[in-house]
């Protein structure tokens, strides 16, 4: 299993989602953003960062980068996309996920761990926790309130999409206290109507060992090993 | 016959859609004494130099920027606030 991890010019958090995919036993592949082939990689992830130093808006820039033709490609022929962050913002940008990531409500760059509750175990990113697990994620970003308009939100919930959402430590829902962002329906990560594409602005490649704070992102990448995907 | 136009265009977000910094800006006015200021929206002016046919044109290229690249579509409205010779 080989797995695609993008650079773009500001990526930051490559290094550590290459070390997430070696830690659960794929074979990470370091593309360039110039590149035009995904060296036959079975996934793709998107890593955090400030891409083009998010000039304009948050992905706006990257999102036209000559890999992530390729990545749209791959992405509609099924294959599984993790978007982390920034990744999350370019992914919006490139409408392979819908809606947008704007300026926290707080207007401040919120770095700490926050609580997420698995919301749905039917994709292959999230089968492997259980269903309402409250996982312990790191986030670390400015523009990280999802917005997207009704008619979408309706859509995200009643297709059971929406993947993390941020909660109180014990699980139960606060939107107003627990949501570092603003986010709307306190929405953390959500997939695409094919399953097969995940955006999500926690860090799960920064919860890879009990040691360091939190083990709960190995779970996901291991997910990318998963067969059948929902 | 193309010619260097100056094009002008304002990048705002959309009604409704919460505006924190517009409201940091209206909060700091308040505090300032403005009592006037109702609402505000901080977004961004752009001036672009483009060599078109006319200035329709020229306004017609901008146009098809914002709705590619400049203006997110789910969070931002777009309006063309000049158009000149580029000198």
């Amino acid at each position: 299993m080989k797995v695609g991890v993008v650079t773009f010019p500001g990526s930051n958090c490559d290094d550590d989602a290459v070390a997430a995919v070696a830690a659960v036993g794929a074979v990470p592949v370091r593309l360039w953003h110039k590149a035009h082939d995904l060296q036959g990689a079975d996934a793709i992830v998107l890593p955090g960062g400030f891409s083009y130093g998010d000039y304009l808006r948050a992905g706006a820039i990257a999102r036209f980068a000559p890999i992530m033709r390729e990545v749209i490609a791959f992405a509609e022929r099924g294959g599984p996309v993790i978007g982390i962050c920034n990744g999350f913002q370019i992914l919006c940008e490139a409408q392979l996920l819908p809606g947008a990531l704007l300026r926290n409500d707080s207007l401040q760059f919120r770095s700490e761990t926050v609580a997420l509750r698995v919301e749905t175990t039917a994709t292959r990113f999230t089968a492997r926790y259980a269903p309402g697990q409250v996982l312990r994620i790191p986030i670390a970003h400015g523009d990280g309130r999802y917005t997207a308009d009704a008619g979408t939100l309706a859509a995200l919930e009643g297709d059971g999409r929406v993947v993390f959402r941020y909660v109180r430590p014990d699980g139960t829902r606060d939107d107003a206290a627990a949501t570092p962002n603003g986010a709307m329906h306190a929405i953390a990560g959500i997939v695409n109507t094919a399953g097969n594409v995940l955006g999500m602005m926690p860090h799960p490649e920064r919860a890879l060992d009990a040691a360091l704070g939190s083990a709960d992102g190995l779970p996901l990448f291991e997910g990318l090993f998963a067969t059948v995907s929902a | 016959m193309t010619q260097p136009y100056r094009v002008a265009v304002y990048i705002v977000p959309r009604r409704g859609i919460l505006d924190p910094q517009g409201k940091a800006i209206a909060d700091a006015l308040h505090a300032l004494g403005f009592g006037g200021v109702g609402e505000v929206h901080a977004g961004r002016h752009l001036v672009l130099d483009v060599t078109a046919a006319s200035a329709d044109d020229a306004s017609a290229q901008v146009t098809a920027m914002c709705r590619k690249l400049l203006a997110n579509p789910v969070t931002e409205d777009f309006e063309i606030a000049s158009v000149g010779t580029a000198r």
